[in-house]
């Protein structure tokens, strides 16, 4: 039944999607449509043939007491993750060549900076980020509950439709569809898409937290439940647009100027907030504990942390607009509420690397825990730099240099990167069955690549934004400006080369890391029978 | 810490620990952006704002296209080297018809809030196609597709209507004429020139790109560029009177 209305519902947005591409005003609408076309048709394909290729019943809740989970859609978002993030990487570094050598843009317009940029940067948080978020999310909800994950085909459709989003956004990018709003350029029907998934998403989470064992909601699924409640919000007001046609890939933002700057720092702050913080808090307070074998350090700290944290980070989006026609009463709030925002920050940092206390050794001789204890050790780093750059006299003189670029960076690769890293080293081992990664050697090497590659990152930029700012506002004797702007570009040069080696080496832990992960599959050593039960349930795919 | 026990309701209620994740991630939020809406002084009283003229808006629609944003400011700030090296510092009217708004945040170019005629249409051409060719360390890319490619105009009508919906003040007359309004900006010696001069006032009228037969992607966007910034009439405005 519900796979007959599911088939339906494909087979129905599959003909909307021809009926638009026979429309269609531009080029790109016609192959979003088609390609839309396509996937609602491969879904209805793989429903009806996984429907006659099995008997009648759905897998068991449980098999013999134990709870029977749906391991398929995780281990499919590990892989998809790793493979985002290499590619997000590899952009990465390849736009970071281009503001050093600018012939690398080839002058065309596929290739240019002003196109990739977008697409590293939705490649690395959404891509990379969102399918670790996914996958942990729903591995962490199943163990914690002692409940198999809800729904039949849903959380593959959240899976395979989140993914297909990603296509959509990557492919605009490149082909010229954009908002132009940071961090939220997919257009109007790329946006309406992802709404409908998120939804199911929720419902799937909400879902499996309503099966648990167990009265009390484990902490780090109070943190899953945060993101994607506020991502929600976020995602509807910012992208709030009228399509210019139902036939056009082109739409116009609700919010104007003032209003719509407020509004796009409102969501641009909290994507960082709960999409890059909230949702791997969750990360940090399930897999630590767990790989360290220690409890979460403090309980009485966790429900302090998560509700001033989730309170405070919403208010601090006007820290991007200091000195702009912002009205100073707004600026001034956005600041208060930044620098507040430290102290949650740190109690969330000193519970995430407290909880190791009686364990430390096990850094010494855990590369994997080291990494995400490291990450840990970033958070807290770029979440006292960051307070300190929300100041309005720090910021008049980082704002829109490259400060700002490392400062993001030391969050994305040192603390975000390096928790996913982790996680994703203790996931495979979990879902494949494995004994241990391939290799504990290799995590070292991936670890070190990486650290460094991050200090070279954001030392450079560090000097290069604070040079930059300070050209800026260079006076000569006389009384004029000291440099031409071009003369500020100039010198910026050696530090984009420092930045380029940088992100090179995190390029090739990458590379250590994705080789890690295909060994540790292919060949690692089987885990005997006691084993998570073999989910029998793994849907056509 | 009979608070902290309280807390138990939260924690074995999933609908619960919803809500109240809603209720507070709402309240910043409410509190920044609502005021916005109906504190007058938000935005400032000035002269001369009007929409973008339909070439205007292509052209900012290409800016769009291009990711021009990631790499240029649109946002001169309060502070004296920046109103010395751009101009006059940006006001919130000035982008009261953005939609979305093109403040930027990061400035690996100048900003460009006020560039508009600070150089000469050939000089932007010339540039955009090949930005080392005037500016020899310029790390910018060039554009040179913009300058072949004629402009698509099939949703240009619609944009405008768009445009109105979400508040911009387009009248009747200026969506109806949207394609004869974009020719003859383009064209000097067009008929309804002074047509388009009444529904637009101030508007620059000639061939941004040197070619009257036809309108490239490349004319759209110069044309938005010499605009930039030009609006609104500083004699007339009146820094004290928008205090706040």
């Amino acid at each position: 039944m519900g796979e007959g209305g599911f088939i339906g519902v494909m087979v129905l947005t599959a003909l909307l999607c021809f009926v638009i591409a026979g429309q269609a005003l531009d080029m790109p609408m016609r192959i979003h449509t088609v390609l839309g076309a396509l996937a609602a048709m491969a879904a209805a394909f793989f429903t009806l043939n996984r429907y006659f290729k099995r008997p009648a019943e759905l897998p068991p809740q449980e098999i013999d007491g134990k709870p029977n989970y749906n391991d398929g859609v995780i281990r499919f978002l590990t892989l998809i993750s790793v493979f985002w993030g290499v590619v997000g990487f590899v952009v990465g570094l390849v736009i970071a060549l281009q503001l050093a050598f600018p012939a690398l843009n080839f002058d065309v317009e596929f290739l240019s900076f002003s196109r990739v940029r977008p697409l590293h940067t939705s490649a690395v948080i959404f891509a990379f980020g969102g399918n670790v978020l996914l996958a942990t999310s729903f591995y962490v909800v199943q163990r914690s509950c002692q409940a198999r994950l809800a729904g039949d085909i849903a959380p593959w459709f959240v899976a395979l439709g989140y993914n297909l989003f990603i296509v959509i956004a990557a492919t605009g990018y490149l082909l010229g569809v954009t908002q132009s709003k940071e961090y939220a350029e997919p257009e109007w029907y790329a946006d309406l898409w992802l709404t409908v998934v998120w939804v199911v998403y929720l419902l799937v989470f909400l879902a499996t937290l309503w099966k648990r064992k167990e009265p009390h909601i484990f902490v780090a699924n109070w943190f899953y439940l945060a993101f994607i409640v506020t991502i929600a919000m976020l995602h509807l007001v910012n992208n709030a647009a009228v399509p210019v046609s139902l036939f056009s890939s082109k739409s116009v933002i609700v919010w104007s100027g003032v209003q719509d700057a407020m509004v796009q720092w409102w969501y641009g702050h909290n994507a960082v907030g709960f999409f890059l913080t909230a949702g791997f808090l969750a990360i940090m307070y399930y897999f630590i504990p767990k790989r360290a074998q220690r409890p979460i350090y403090s309980y009485r700290l966790s429900i302090v942390h998560f509700w001033s944290l989730i309170f405070l980070y919403i208010w601090a989006g006007p820290h991007h607009l200091h000195y702009t026609a912002l009205p100073q009463w707004a600026q001034t709030l956005g600041m208060t509420f930044s620098v507040i925002l430290w102290m949650p920050s740190w109690g969330g940092m000193i519970n995430g690397l407290m909880t190791l206390s009686g364990a430390w050794d096990k850094l010494r001789t855990d590369p994997v825990l080291r990494m995400m204890v490291v990450s840990v050790a970033f958070y807290g780093m770029s979440t006292f730099e960051g307070p300190l750059m929300s100041v309005r006299a720090v910021n008049s003189l980082s704002h829109y240099t490259d400060w700002t670029i490392g400062h993001v960076h030391s969050g994305a690769l040192g603390w975000v990167g390096f928790i996913s890293f982790g996680a994703i080293y203790c996931l495979v081992p979990w879902l494949w069955g494995r004994k241990q990664l391939y290799s504990l050697k290799l995590v070292d090497w991936h670890f070190w690549l990486s650290t460094i590659g991050i200090v070279l990152y954001i030392t450079a930029m560090w000097v290069a934004g604070i040079l930059q700012g300070l050209m800026w506002r260079a006076y000569t004797e006389l009384g004029f400006l000291e440099y031409a702007f071009i003369e500020t570009v100039e010198a910026m040069y050696p530090f984009y080369l420092i930045r380029a080696l940088g992100g090179a080496l995190f390029v090739v832990g990458s590379f250590v890391f994705a080789y890690n992960i295909y060994m540790t599959i292919r060949y690692g050593d089987r885990e005997e029978a006691a084993a998570a039960p073999s989910s029998a349930a793994v849907p056509a795919e | 810490m009979s608070l902290l026990k309280r807390h138990v309701i939260f924690e074995t209620n999933s609908i619960l620990l919803t809500i109240g994740i809603l209720f507070v991630v709402a309240i910043g939020g409410l509190i920044e952006i609502v005021p916005l809406y109906y504190l007058k002084s938000t935005i400032e009283e000035v002269e001369g704002m009007r929409p973008y003229t339909p070439l205007e808006l292509a052209g900012r629609d290409i800016y769009l296209r291009e990711g021009c944003y990631v790499c240029h400011s649109q946002m001169i700030r309060t502070m004296r080297d920046e109103v010395e090296r751009y101009g006059h510092y940006s006001l919130a009217a000035e982008s009261m018809y953005d939609h979305p708004f093109q403040w930027g945040s990061k400035r690996s170019g100048p900003d460009l809030a006020r560039v508009g005629g600070k150089y000469s249409d050939d000089w932007h051409v010339e540039h955009l196609i090949n930005p080392r060719s005037v500016v020899p360390a310029s790390i910018m890319p060039g554009y040179p597709h913009l300058a072949q490619r004629e402009l698509e105009t099939n949703a240009l009508k619609a944009n405008l209507n768009a445009n109105r919906i979400v508040g911009v003040p387009y009248t009747d007359a200026q969506i109806e004429n949207t394609i004869v309004d974009l020719r003859a900006q383009t064209n000097p010696d067009d008929d309804n020139v002074d047509a388009f001069m009444e529904r637009y006032p101030g508007a620059l009228v000639r061939s941004f790109d040197g070619d009257t037969d036809r309108v490239t992607e490349m004319e759209a966007l110069v044309a938005y560029l010499q605009m930039l910034g030009t609006l609104v009439d500083f004699s007339l405005y009146d820094d004290k009177a928008n205090l706040r």
